[in-house]
């Protein structure tokens, strides 16, 4: 049972929120112009690793706001906890998002392509 | 004849003047407050207590506490019994009844016990060997095993008995009030830290309870106790949970402590168990330590049981374990039960060391005392059926492996044993901390933390009392400091003085007359019957990892999960493969530490708090009217209402006819509602529903088709545009929760940039859904301030007004392809909306209809129910539903992965319909469709029928389907074989009635 420090109400048991998986996949601005392939790493393709691990929580039970934690799956110790829409801020969550496959993915260039460009969404800045 | 004949005249911390009768397998019996159920038996001189699991071999109390392997009994009576009941942690309490477990038909005589001559074919791992082929009999197989292997029964009904959670917080979370944990206790409590102590036992104390003549501080260690007990029960931080146990450590120093409180304790309709639920920011564990038997010739006979097992009865209950106790050891430690039985007058025939030259200042007392000790020997057999009467002893050679004189008998009744102690790692184990293997202590000890715990005492390996004291004070002072008190605490720990210990000695399988892996009865562990011969052979057989040799043996399973056993199995399984034990490596410790009873993780939420139930305004009506309800989501919902007399089928008929024949009436207000607000509402619509949205005028309404982003159905509902930034969402009834949450992550995680606003109003509107030719004849008389003709009040619109009497939003929609309207006013108005329609239809022979009429409506339309054609791999192509799906908008949740190569397949599974060759034949919904009958399974299996009624209107039985390919079908016979006959149908179209749509507007 994890206690997670959710940024809006402090330290809650983990029974309180919903996990929501891998953090930092940002929607294609225009997934038309993208292979099947490419679409597939968005839509379907996501870590496991043994280690640290940012991901998105939401506080489902209590103030229903979405935000992002580093954590290690080994250990389940919570190394940070930050807002959505905003970037790891620890030395170990800036290395983890750096390292992460989908920063050279195809899928995630589309979607932090300027706008303009035929795409319908607008850059929520959710990167 | 004496009652009580094995208690001892004086001693022990029983209320001698508190007697308490008992029953014993029928046997009445009688015991003090104070006692265990064990303790009293072993007054009693009652030793068999039970028959083990694989030989029904006659066992008996071995242990003291939560380690005992063998005195298993079902307490109580009807629906509150409870299997498997470790008699050494019952509290006695006047009127308990226990009965033995796994006997038939008594414990004396016990036909199972036949296994024991067959045991030569009933082997290690024999379960998998034997009972493979053929694979018709496994069920078979598995009732048998079952019958014989059993411990317990299960009640059976349901738990009369009570239930409760508790939730806490602390600083600091004691685990076990033995010195180790009292000194914690006290150490943090005196510095201001939030503590709460838990210990299994009605006392605290511990080992202190049941050892004499140690001193703490210069005062008799239960004195010691009595005033720490006292000082923390006065400080207003501390809680003491006695009789509770720690029994799960989990992440982030969240643990479990069940905490009994039935026996002595309960009061009239007190809960049984309290399940505590603890996050505590620092943890000490001091669960101490179990005792180790020794693995020796026919070790398992009723009578020869632990040595702190032998001194705790003596001592702690006055009660001995037999006239004549011979005691077996490898250590020091014995010599204290042999002293303490010697003092209190028991006759101890042997003190049988295996070390060659046993030397200490406790060795010395007892030959002081006059007690024979026999140096290098070991006790190579036993006699005695129901309980021992002799032991065999003699000398062995230097290694330990054989004997080096000839075997001499000693009579007793009873025999102690020690093989050494081992360190409860359990929680640490469980906290994630791996146990590392300790030489010098012979004995698994917690390694690094891997969360904010610190052991001490005699489950971190400590071996002396003042260690003991010393550890636990240090870890409670720390855990203080650790979370912020440093108010002023003892400087020193309690100080205890004791005689230095010589050195124990190692021996995993003492030899007997023939070679332990080779015959004799050389138990390891006996509550799963598991001797070293066994673990010999699954050594040979390959299974040589440490948990393998758990799974094939079952060393190590079962109720006590090895608390005895463990280290003895793995060591002997060191042995044969010549590995050393940490190379051998220890099972994973898993939750909980001792057996818990279900009923206390159920708590409360049982029966109708299980889950919550939600009920519409309009619910005591239907009640009133006779309804039947059916669960949809958590709601309860009308299902149909029968008339007198009326079969299901035929209320359902006439409720689908009344809605298209004069005016039906069906309580809609579960069906999940979204209020969408936000300058930016109709463009988030648009990226979330496939259709288009942006001009949808006010006032108006759409159907909306939702997708998850890989392009599957998710759900769908009509939504009504109140103004420009305003939009009324509806949900299917189980989906709208998720709809919410969906909306909601969209909103957050990837467009915050939108100014929208998504909050539930399911709760806020009561919705009746007037359906019918009628309908507008009925609604009119109740509503004076709309129009409802057709040119002015069209379909898929909404008109705000008054009906009967009440502010309502009136919605022009329909799910039945009737002309229809759906009343929404304010849920405290619901109730009377519903009997105004009602009172007012009268004359239009109103009928209200429920969930199956609505869903039998539907189908002849050929509307999906989302969840019923769909199941999340249903896209609206494969629905048919195309049209629903913008070719214009350049992106929608969903869109792209509606183009990728799978979805394009020809061969998806396609809704289809589905007639019957018999149409009086309802097809069951989910059953699997095939396009050729084979004799026998398997077939190719081409999809299944989702949606099957008998259609009134039609004059038949419809159905809908998912099958490949299936537009490509339409006309071609397909056939649904079922376990007795095979039905034949054709494939249609998924619509049945009213084709040309001309029943809308009435």
């Amino acid at each position: 049972m994890l206690l997670i420090d959710c940024p809006w109400c402090g330290p809650r048991d983990d029974a309180e929120f919903h996990y929501g998986g891998e953090a930092h996949i940002v929607r294609p601005r225009d997934p038309a112009a993208l292979s099947d392939e490419a679409f597939a790493e968005y839509l379907f393709l996501r870590q496991n690793p043994r280690g640290l691990h940012l991901e998105r929580w939401s506080h489902a039970q209590g103030c229903r706001r979405w935000f992002n934690i580093l954590r290690d799956t080994a250990t389940n110790e919570v190394v940070e906890v930050y807002p959505m829409g905003e970037r790891p801020r620890s030395e170990a969550g800036r290395a983890a998002y750096a390292a992460n496959w989908r920063r050279d993915s195809e899928a995630e260039r589309n979607a932090l392509a300027p706008a303009g460009n035929g795409g319908a969404a607008e850059d929520g800045g959710a990167a | 004849m004496n009652a009580q004949p094995y208690r001892l005249e004086s001693g022990g911390r029983i209320d001698r003047r508190a007697p308490l009768r008992f029953r014993f397998d029928g046997r009445a019996l009688e015991g003090y407050r104070g006692d265990t159920l064990a303790s009293a038996l072993i007054a009693n001189g009652v030793h068999t207590v039970g028959r083990s699991f694989k030989y029904h071999r006659p066992r008996g109390i071995l242990g003291l506490g939560a380690e005992e392997p063998n005195a298993l009994v079902q307490l109580g009576v009807g629906n509150a019994t409870e299997p498997n009941a470790r008699a050494t942690a019952v509290e006695l309490h006047d009127g308990l009844v226990a009965a033995s477990q796994n006997r038939w038909p008594s414990l004396a005589f016990d036909v199972g016990a036949v296994n024991t001559l067959l045991h030569r074919l009933v082997p290690a791992g024999f379960y998998y060997k034997t009972f493979m082929w053929p694979q018709s009999w496994w069920l078979k197989y598995e009732y048998l095993i079952r019958r014989a292997a059993g411990l317990g029964k299960a009640p059976p009904g349901p738990d009369p008995d009570r239930y409760d959670k508790m939730h806490a917080h602390c600083d600091v979370l004691v685990a076990g009030g033995g010195p180790a944990g009292l000194a914690a206790a006290l150490a943090a409590g005196a510095a201001g830290a939030r503590v709460v102590l838990a210990d299994e036992q009605a006392e605290f104390g511990g080992s202190l309870l049941g050892d004499p003549g140690r001193e703490i501080d210069g005062a008799p260690a239960a004195e010691w106790v009595r005033r720490t007990v006292a000082a923390l029960e006065a400080a207003p931080e501390v809680t003491l949970l006695p009789r509770a146990t720690v029994t799960g450590y989990y992440d982030h120093n969240y643990l479990t402590v069940l905490e009994r409180r039935d026996g002595a304790s309960a009061g009239a309709g007190a809960p049984r168990r309290r399940l505590w639920k603890v996050r505590a920011r620092r943890v000490v564990l001091a669960a101490g330590a179990h005792e180790r038997p020794l693995v020796f010739a026919d070790n398992d006979r009723p009578g020869i049981l632990l040595s702190s097992a032998a001194r705790g009865y003596a001592v702690r209950y006055g009660a001995t374990p037999g006239r004549r106790v011979a005691v077996f050891a490898n250590n020091d430690d014995a010599y204290r039960t042999a002293l303490a039985l010697a003092e209190r007058g028991v006759a101890v025939p042997a003190i049988v060391d295996l070390r060659p030259n046993p030397a200490g200042e406790l060795v010395e007392a007892a030959r002081a005392a006059g007690l024979a000790v026999h140096p290098g020997h070991g006790v190579v057999a036993t006699a005695g059926r129901r309980r021992i009467s002799r032991i065999e002893i003699a000398p062995l050679t230097s290694d330990g492996g054989a004997l080096a004189g000839t075997p001499r008998a000693v009579a007793c009744d009873a025999l102690a044993v020690s093989g050494g102690w081992t360190p409860a790692v359990h929680l640490f184990s469980q906290s994630g901390g791996k146990p590392r293997w300790d030489e010098a202590r012979d004995a698994f000890v917690p390694g690094a933390s891997a969360q904010a715990e610190v052991s001490a005492g005699a489950c971190n390996g400590a071996a002396t009392l003042a260690e003991c004291l010393e550890q636990g004070f240090a870890a409670g002072a720390e855990a203080a400091r650790a979370t912020g008190h440093s108010a002023a605490s003892p400087s020193a720990p309690p100080h205890a003085v004791e005689p230095a210990q010589g050195p124990a000695r190692p021996l995993r399988a003492v030899p007997g007359k023939k070679r332990p892996d080779r015959g004799d009865w050389h138990f390891v562990d006996f509550q799963n019957d598991v001797t070293a011969a066994d673990v010999h052979l699954a050594a040979r057989e390959g299974y040589r990892s440490v948990e393998h040799l758990k799974r094939y043996t079952t060393a190590g399973m079962g109720t006590d999960q090895g608390k005895t056993s463990n280290v003895n199995a793995l060591a002997i399984l060191g042995e044969v493969l010549g590995a050393e034990i940490p190379a051998v490596g220890h099972t994973t410790f898993r939750p909980p530490y001792t057996p818990a009873t279900v009923g206390a993780y159920a708590g409360r939420d049982i029966g109708p708090l299980f889950d919550p139930v939600r009920a519409t305004a309009m619910d005591p009506w239907h009640r009133r009217a006779g309804a039947r309800f059916e669960h949809v989501g958590q709601w309860m919902r009308a299902w149909y209402y029968p008339r007198d007399g009326e079969t299901m089928r035929q209320a359902v008929d006439r409720e689908v006819r009344a809605a298209r024949e004069g005016v039906g009436v069906l309580d809609a207000s579960t069906l999940g509602k979204i209020d969408i607000q936000g300058a930016d509402a109709a463009e988030f619509l648009n990226r979330v529903y496939t259709n288009n949205w942006l001009r949808l005028a006010p006032g108006r309404a759409r159907y909306g088709l939702m997708l998850k982003e890989d392009g599957m159905v998710m759900d769908d509902g009509v939504t009504v545009r109140l103004s420009e930034n305003r939009f009324h969402m509806t949900t299917t009834t189980g989906g709208a929760a998720g709809v919410l949450d969906w909306l909601e992550e969209w909103l957050q995680t990837e467009w915050p940039d939108l100014d929208v606003y998504a909050t539930s109003v399911t709760e806020h509107w009561a919705v009746a859904a007037i359906c019918g030719p009628r309908s507008r004849d009925l609604l009119a008389e109740l509503c004076p301030d709309i129009d409802l003709s057709r040119d002015a009040f069209p379909f898929m619109s909404m008109r705000e007004g008054t009906v009967a009497g009440v502010p309502a939003r009136v919605f022009r929609i329909s799910f039945t392809g009737e002309l229809s309207f759906e009343v929404n006013v304010p849920r405290r108005h619901g109730l009377a909306l519903w009997e105004a329609l009602m009172a007012a239809g009268e004359k239009y022979g109103i009928c209200p209809y429920g969930t199956e009429a609505m869903h039998v409506l539907r189908a002849e339309k050929g509307f999906i129910v989302v969840g019923q054609e769909t199941d999340g791999t249903v896209t609206p192509h494969d629905l048919g539903m195309d049209w629903i799906v913008s070719k214009t908008k350049p992106d929608f949740v969903g869109k792209r992965a509606l183009s990728r190569r799978d979805m394009l397949r020809d061969d998806r599974k396609q809704l289809v319909g589905l007639l019957t060759e018999d149409p009086e034949e309802v097809l069951p919904e989910g059953a699997q469709i095939v396009e050729a009958v084979r004799p026998r399974p398997p077939m190719a299996m081409i999809g299944h029928v989702t949606s099957s009624y008998n259609s009134p209107n039609c004059g038949r039985s419809i159905a809908m389907a998912l099958v490949k390919g299936g537009r490509a079908r339409m006309g071609e016979a397909v056939s649904v074989p079922l376990a007795r006959k095979t039905i034949r149908a054709r494939v249609v179209e998924p619509r049945f009635f009213d084709l040309e749509g001309s029943r809308i507007d009435g």
